[in-house]
């Protein structure tokens, strides 16, 4: 007990530590030159073509030697709309034309790493492909860019973007990590595929060397456009599926961070064997999990049931224990808490499943259930075979629907399987999904509840909320888009209940305390140019010896 | 003994072609699709086309039995195609990690030959002894134990005596470096993984080496030998140990082509990248084309291996001929 105690009070001590004086000690301390960043990284790069793919495990090793349009500002990558000019110029721009064209001013000084100056004319061609793939080219974010009309380059240091129109979308789905700036030369001479396999980008580290399944080595670019970065000399990227070996690769010296995140145990494991030789940062993250009923199969096709199901949830409770053993801790509705789009917390509690009281809320699922003819309703919950939160969840859920009286089972499959219940065989009744994107980009993120989406495997149809949605996509007045944004949220979450929320994801990141400069972004996504990160090298030796 | 290494080599052939078909056919039976999890494999959506033009570039919309034709034809003129999940050769993507897992399996075999034999030998010489009991127990836990438990332990072990005798934890390397690149980080990394599959694989080895012994040792002419006033030492090199020799011989030639394909949690836990790791995967992400290639590879390893061992007999007993 009293080493519980003691290992609890030193978690809470560094983390208290890194978020009181982290942000101010980073200020404080001038960055240093050299040495090299080893980061674990929990997943495999299916190619280097940031354009087709979603992995972190791509977007981790590949993103330092690409630069993109616009990011979210490194110094500031917690705030959900603070976006910086990467390789354009001064701020990023306002919308002209009632709100339906972006102009782009491109810096001059860019060089790609094999000497090609960076143009316009490279941004263009980049977005071609994303945004107007040729028949038989992919491109995985296609659907993100359906109001731009059209791109052009009136000189060659300026991009225009012509909308169809305004679009609160824009901006942040320009500021995703997957738009690598590619260039054009390499499109015109190579083709749109020799970038899943070859590099050559801006980015603030040249490529130098790829060994699949093991490592990615990258290496200081002297050229790196954002004067005096990058401070490290190069870095590698051991790939390391395994959490228990991430973790005991920083713990045994072996690594220095991890970008994606690590349960609560394990970090106070880590703070517990290694004390002030580890930092902790922590963000909400921009992640949730989603209860999704079939609409298609009985008893889910009655919203007395969805709704009992999710008034049985007590999210505040589940908040409290569940963050202690899991990587989810918010509370909160479809848009990701603390963006301006995002229901208040007096806002949140007329929704069903959210109101304080949880006893009412629970006879009230009773009394629904009793209504709508299932007071012995027995279900099996389809799950994904994923510890971290997937299954910890489900068990949870189990435990709260037993409490109005349902009985229900875990049906887990691997992730294959699993996608292919979802999204091809439909044979569920009800499953855990999940929603998990880069930039937060509330309008774009929530077309997850929306029926005939692709993404929605509740399967349902309502016209008010396709409406509503669009009415959002064509708004550009923010107080407008919030109005719409709760109609379209209450319509979701408690009229239909045609889908609820469980919680937010939560993201632990310890890593060594000489890694300096990084700040924890509310996606694994977000903030990996490492061009700000450096390492102290006195106190690394400190740690690891000479 | 020509004769018979040409006709054993010709039924490798049907034995082959019956596996490449059979693998084939059970992997179209695994539900899952490679478009699906490369597009909404984290939870983004998977636009349908996508879906569609990623499933025509792979071939995965051909007929089954174009399918299968174009992979028989691939099979037999030794092209083994390119990863769907990376798009590289297949060829290229086994080089990388084949070196790592012979290494381990050479490390693991050695390891497994240096314990093995010596302590069966002892603990047949000695039986029904306290070193005989001592022996037995040690075997008998290797066999019981998980070679990746044992791993896991050990990393636990090297991390925490690191940090009480050095002050700080030590763990080995997770990335692979040749041996001929680095060989004190090659053997840093790679020493530990041997020692925990090479004691498992030696505790059924020195199980065997002993029943063995102690069949031969039961034998007339080590009966006559003894009378003859040999001595034991002898007795056991030079007469009991070659005679006992067929089984252990088996049981490494299994051992070792299983370490070939077969170490997938190990290498989990120690981060390998090995064969094992890229089995787990290419089945994880349904990459056809190399998951039928790696199950190719595991069996061609362990005919090889059956035909070495059935080859190995008639050096160790002369009076095994094949006619």
């Amino acid at each position: 007990m009293k080493k519980l105690w003691r290992s609890t009070a030193t978690t809470a001590l560094a983390i208290g530590v890194a978020a009181l004086f982290g942000p101010a000690a980073a200020k404080a301390e001038t960055p240093q030159y050299g040495d090299e960043l080893r980061m674990v990284v929990g997943s495999n790069i299916p190619s280097f073509d940031a354009h087709i793919e979603s992995t972190f495990g791509m977007i981790h090793p590949i993103r330092p030697f690409y630069s993109v349009l616009i990011r979210v500002n490194p110094d500031n990558p917690s705030s959900p709309t603070d976006f910086v000019c990467d390789v354009c110029e001064g701020a990023v721009p306002k919308p002209t034309e009632g709100g339906t064209k972006y102009t782009f001013k491109i810096r001059n000084d860019i060089k790609f790493h094999d000497g090609t100056p960076l143009t316009a004319h490279d941004v263009k061609a980049t977005f071609d492909k994303i945004v107007f793939p040729p028949e038989g080219i992919a491109s995985n974010r296609v659907a993100y860019f359906r109001m731009v009309e059209s791109i052009t380059t009136p000189d060659d240091y300026t991009v225009e973007f012509k909308l169809k129109n305004p679009s609160g979308t824009f901006l942040p789905s320009v500021a995703m990590p997957f738009n690598f700036i590619y260039a054009k030369k390499d499109l015109d001479t190579h083709g749109y595929t020799w970038h899943q396999k070859n590099v050559n980008g801006s980015g603030a580290f040249k490529f130098a060397e790829y060994v699949p399944g093991s490592h990615v080595k990258g290496v200081k670019y002297e050229g790196y456009h954002h004067k005096g970065q990058p401070y490290l000399d190069g870095f590698t990227a051991i790939a390391a599926p395994k959490m228990s070996v991430r973790l005991q690769a920083i713990r045994g010296g072996q690594a220095d961070i991890e970008f994606r995140g690590f349960p609560p145990k394990a970090r106070d494991d880590l703070v517990a064997a290694l004390g002030d030789q580890i930092t902790v940062q922590e963000s909400d993250w921009n992640c949730v999990l989603i209860v999704t009923p079939n609409h298609e199969v009985k008893p889910m096709d009655d919203a007395r049931v969805r709704r009992a199901l999710s008034l049985a949830i007590d999210r505040k409770g589940g908040s409290q224990y569940l963050s202690k053993i899991a990587i989810v801790k918010t509370v909160g509705g479809i848009v990701f808490p603390g963006h301006p789009l995002a229901a208040t917390e007096e806002e949140l509690s007329q929704l069903a499943g959210y109101g304080n009281d949880i006893e009412a809320n629970r006879a009230e699922a009773k009394r629904l259930l009793k209504e709508a003819g299932h007071e012995n309703l027995k279900i099996t919950l389809h799950n994904r075979g994923v510890d971290q939160p997937y299954k910890v969840v489900g068990t949870w859920l189990i435990d709260q629907w037993k409490k109005i009286g349902v009985e229900a089972d875990q049906w887990v499959q691997p992730s294959t399987p699993f996608y292919a219940t979802l999204r091809s065989k439909k044979d569920f009744t009800i499953s855990l999904d999940f929603n998990c994107q880069s930039i937060i980009n509330p309008i774009a993120d929530i077309s997850k509840f929306l029926p005939g989406s692709g993404a929605n495997y509740a399967y349902f149809q309502d016209e008010q909320l396709v409406k509503w949605y669009d009415e959002m996509l064509a708004e550009g007045d923010e107080a407008k888009q919030r109005e719409l944004m709760r109609k379209y949220e209450k319509r979701v979450l408690d009229d239909l209940a045609s889908q609820f929320i469980t919680l937010w994801w939560y993201k632990i990141n310890p890593h060594r305390s000489y890694v300096k400069g990084w700040k924890i972004a509310p996606s694994h996504y977000l903030n990996q140019a490492l061009d700000n990160i450096w390492i102290d090298q006195a106190e690394k030796k400190r740690q690891l010896g000479g | 003994m020509y004769g018979y290494i040409v006709k054993r080599m010709l039924m490798l052939l049907p034995t082959l072609l019956g596996a490449a078909i059979l693998v084939f056919l059970l992997l179209r039976l695994v539900p899952g699709d490679i478009c699906l999890i490369k597009f909404g494999g984290e939870g983004s959506y998977a636009d349908p086309e996508q879906i569609k033009q990623c499933q025509e570039r792979l071939g995965l919309s051909e007929p089954i039995y174009v399918q299968f034709v174009d992979y028989i034809a691939g099979f037999l003129t030794f092209d083994l195609g390119t990863s769907m999940w990376t798009g590289r050769s297949v060829e290229h993507e086994i080089g990388i990690r084949f070196q790592l897992s012979l290494q381990i399996a050479i490390m693991a075999t050695l390891t497994s030959i240096v314990i093995a034999i010596p302590l069966g030998v002892i603990s047949a010489a000695k039986q029904n002894t306290m070193t005989d009991y001592v022996v037995r127990g040690f075997s008998i836990a290797g066999i019981a134990m998980p070679s990746f438990w044992l791993g896991i332990l050990i990393i636990l072990g090297l991390l925490i005596t690191t940090q009480e005798l050095l002050g700080r934890p030590w763990m080995p390397p997770i990335h692979y470096v040749p041996i001929w690149e680095d060989p004190m980080h090659n053997l840093s990394q790679l020493i530990w993984p041997a020692l925990a599959t090479g004691y498992r694989y030696s505790a059924v080895a020195t199980r065997m080496t002993r029943s063995a012994m102690l069949e031969v040792l039961g034998e007339d002419y080590v009966r006559t030998a003894r009378a003859k006033g040999l001595v034991e030492k002898i007795i056991i090199n030079k007469h009991a140990l070659k005679n006992a020799m067929l089984p252990v011989v088996t049981i490494i030639g299994m051992e070792f082509a299983f370490l070939m394909g077969g170490l997938v949690v190990t290498e989990q836990v120690f981060n390998l990248n090995g064969i094992g790791k890229l089995f787990v995967e290419s089945v994880t992400q349904s990459d056809f084309t190399m998951t039928q290639a790696l199950v190719m590879l595991v069996v061609v390893i362990f005919v090889v291996m059956n035909f070495l061992v059935d080859v190995a007999y008639a050096w160790l007993d002369p009076r095994i001929r094949y006619s």
